[in-house]
């Protein structure tokens, strides 16, 4: 009788410490993990400077929350989902992760938020580009932060199209992402009075464009868009590059194009290539504070990835300081009523999809004569206002909208 | 008379040695079972059930490259097509996960046929290159395929209730579950090896014009192995589109063909250990490589691991083991 009696006491405490727990920050501890690919094809776009970022978020933000430690763990997600579904799960089960950034290729990002969705940890999605992120596949336990397709097509044909570019020829690589793309320019730049005067697909990670490319410069076409993403771009533009169509008067746009991508190429490849981003790190003042500091660290510039996990990171910490808890949903609707004011954005907010929702930027590589540095590769040509940049709530499939 | 004396007392002493051999395998097999069924009280379950499934795959993979002498270039195609078949079935038609597995299976022996009858009567490089093109072809159906999801893969599968009552979301369940399709498929692959069958099979990879003059019609045999191969190569794929609840393109990609014959070649081909050794050892040192500061040069590692492998340790570990038994403890 005692024994049971002694049993029923403790059960009962530690069910009381467990519910008063619930308002507090679990294990005295706020643990963020950062998954991403540090090995493969995204390494330069997140990866290790990646980890870099989220440390100096940590250490601006003081290493502690209300006296609790932030600690840090990292994983290569080795760009599979299978690694993705089952790290996350670890985090989560074992570890009691509190946070996950990074958060890199779609199939990655989607495999890791399912497995969240659901428990106590919230996801920062900063490196991937797929709109369905926010929009099918949508959960209550995950934040995408520094872009999505939806503006990379969509904004990159506007601009392309209102600044005189009413001809496309559109490459596309033969999945159903290069087809969505595809789809996407081609209703904008129909809608806008334009004209698709040719299209052609290649199979996914094609070695050789030079067929597809003298296609797009036979046509005629003032534009010649590329549908494609990762290694297929980096070839393309290439390609692009090496029949010179820039130089013949055609403007090239890239759907999906990094500044680590250009750095790698060089602007001589690369010159003149119509593009969206997020953020540079030489758009303003307070950018290139951030950058300098970044600099030192890495010896290279941030890419707007790096700059989105810094930036996420911040804005996550203030709010479990602010709500004294990491508990997901509480920190999700904290972050959500504050806006983003950082190096980042202005006014950047959370809507009900998870999407933040702030200003992209039509960019166009220099040319080597403008170019001043190794890092000196953009200039921005127009500010694409936060409010039509990214796919409006009313065409949202995520159940998470209320409509 | 002392002739036959002799002779009786050798063939006795080579029957004790048979069951000694017998014997030790029996006592190996049951501690490796005993590992195997305390295992997620020590370790985490998802991982332990990932080498189980990577384990059977190479098995699978070794009935075929260490018994038969096919170096198969396209065994990722069946790993992908039990996959996605078990995932849509469990999605899309909320069937118990059994019934997926058995159907996904089925699936993979059914391309298994087909890959066998366009493929068996070619060897060495070009039987590889054959199956590698084929493989090809599966992928690019995949990635453009509506059911798959494409390069986002299929994602949120169901682990579902097995039998209609057990609950697999439960990892421990799970975890047994999953040893139990394992055990089922090596025992498969246990008794296949040490029949008449496996004999002609080991006599078709040491002399194939040899098994023909012997009157056995080489290509079926050939045409059989493959296709239990890629059977099970099926089901390992179908246990782990329910244990990770998706299947995803990297499961098509030749990569993934690569990653076993690295797993089989590591672990010891042509010993039935082998491949779980060395899907273990691969799996183990690639989770701790990515959580590891050294997380930047898993590739390399293994790249190394892999040439070490070729250059030194031709039997893999398993097979340098036994080397050294024999040696050694005869």
């Amino acid at each position: 009788m005692k024994l049971i009696k002694k049993v029923l006491t403790a059960a009962v405490a530690t069910a009381m410490s467990v519910g008063a727990a619930q308002a507090a920050i679990t294990d005295n501890e706020v643990r963020i993990g950062y998954l991403a690919d540090m090995s493969g094809g995204y390494r330069d776009l997140a990866g290790p400077n990646g980890l870099e970022a989220l440390r100096m978020a940590v250490e601006d933000f003081g290493g502690t929350v209300k006296g609790n430690k932030i600690t840090i763990v990292s994983a290569d997600d080795r760009n599979s989902p299978d690694v993705a579904s089952s790290t996350v799960r670890q985090w989560i089960e074992s570890d009691k992760v509190d946070m996950v950034a990074g958060l890199v290729a779609s199939s990655v990002v989607i495999a890791a938020t399912k497995i969240m969705a659901g428990s106590d940890t919230l996801g920062l999605v900063n490196g991937s580009a797929a709109s369905s992120i926010t929009n099918e596949h949508c959960t209550p336990n995950h934040i995408h932060w520094t872009y999505d397709t939806y503006p990379l097509a969509n904004s990159t044909a506007a601009a392309i199209v209102d600044g005189g570019g009413k001809n496309w020829f559109i490459v596309t690589a033969d999945y159903a992402f290069g087809h969505s793309l595809e789809n996407d320019v081609r209703t904008v730049v129909e809608a806008k009075g334009g004209k698709i005067v040719g299209t052609v697909r290649h199979p996914l990670g094609t070695n050789d464009f030079s067929s597809y490319i003298l296609q797009a410069q036979s046509s005629g076409a003032q534009v010649v868009g590329f549908a494609n993403a990762g290694g297929d771009t980096v070839n393309s533009v290439i390609t692009a590059g090496e029949f010179g169509l820039a130089q013949s008067g055609q403007t090239v746009a890239a759907l999906l194009f990094f500044l680590t991508d250009v750095h790698a190429l060089g602007v001589k490849t690369a010159q003149g290539i119509q593009l969206v981003t997020g953020w540079y790190w030489d758009k303003d003042k307070e950018a290139r504070e951030w950058s300098d500091r970044f600099h030192q660290r890495t010896k290279s510039r941030p890419s707007m990835v790096h700059a989105g996990i810094y930036s996420s990171t911040l804005h996550y910490l203030k709010a479990v300081e602010t709500t004294g808890s990491d508990k997901a949903s509480v920190v999700r609707a904290e972050m959500a009523k504050n806006q983003v004011n950082d190096m980042f954005t202005k006014d950047g907010y959370i809507r009900e999809d998870g999407r933040m929702v702030h200003d992209m930027y039509l960019a166009q590589v220099k040319t080597p004569a403008e170019s001043k540095n190794a890092w000196d590769l953009y200039k921005i040509i127009r500010t694409i206002p936060a409010d039509g940049a990214f796919r409006p709530l009313s065409e949202s499939k995520c159940s998470l909208v209320k409509k | 008379m002392a002739t036959t004396e002799t002779k009786k007392i050798k063939l006795s002493s080579a029957q004790e040695l048979q069951q000694a051999v017998k014997r030790r395998r029996i006592m190996i097999y049951t501690a490796l079972l005993a590992v195997a069924l305390v295992a997620p009280f020590l370790a985490y379950p998802v991982f332990l059930m990932k080498i189980l499934c990577f384990a059977l795959f190479a098995c699978a993979f070794n009935l075929v490259l260490g018994y038969t002498g096919l170096l198969s270039f396209g065994h990722a195609a069946f790993l992908a097509t039990g996959g996605y078949f078990t995932g849509y079935l469990l999605s899309q038609h909320a069937v118990t996960p059994e019934v997926g597995i058995l159907v996904g299976t089925l699936a993979a022996i059914i391309l298994g046929t087909f890959f066998g009858l366009l493929s068996i009567r070619r060897q060495g490089i070009y039987f590889a290159m054959i199956t590698l093109a084929l493989a090809q072809l599966v992928f690019f159906f995949y990635l453009q395929a509506d059911f798959t999801g494409g390069e986002d893969g299929m994602q949120g599968v169901p682990r579902g209730y097995l039998f209609g009552f057990i609950d697999l979301e439960n990892n421990l369940s799970m975890y047994y579950f999953v040893l139990a399709v394992f055990l089922l498929g090596f025992m498969l692959i246990q008794r296949t090896i040490h029949s008449p069958f496996g004999q002609v099979l080991k006599a078709i990879r040491e002399n194939e014009p040899r098994a023909t003059s012997l009157g056995y019609n080489v290509d079926a045999y050939k045409l059989v192995a493959f296709v239990i191969s890629a059977g099970l190569a099926g089901l390992a794929g179908s246990t782990k589109t329910v244990i990770f609840q998706l299947a995803s393109l990297n499961d098509a990609h030749w990569h993934m063909s690569g990653e076993v014959i690295l797993m089989t070649l590591v672990g010891g081909v042509g010993t039935l250990v082998g491949p779980i050794v060395g899907a273990t050892f691969v799996l183990t040192l690639t989770h701790q490589l990515a959580q590891s500061a050294l997380g930047d040069w898993v590739n390399v590692i293994l790249g190394v691991v892999f040439v070490a492998c070729v250059m030194a340790f031709r039997a893999g570990i398993v097979g340098e083991i036994q080397k050294f038994a024999k040696k050694n403890f005869k």
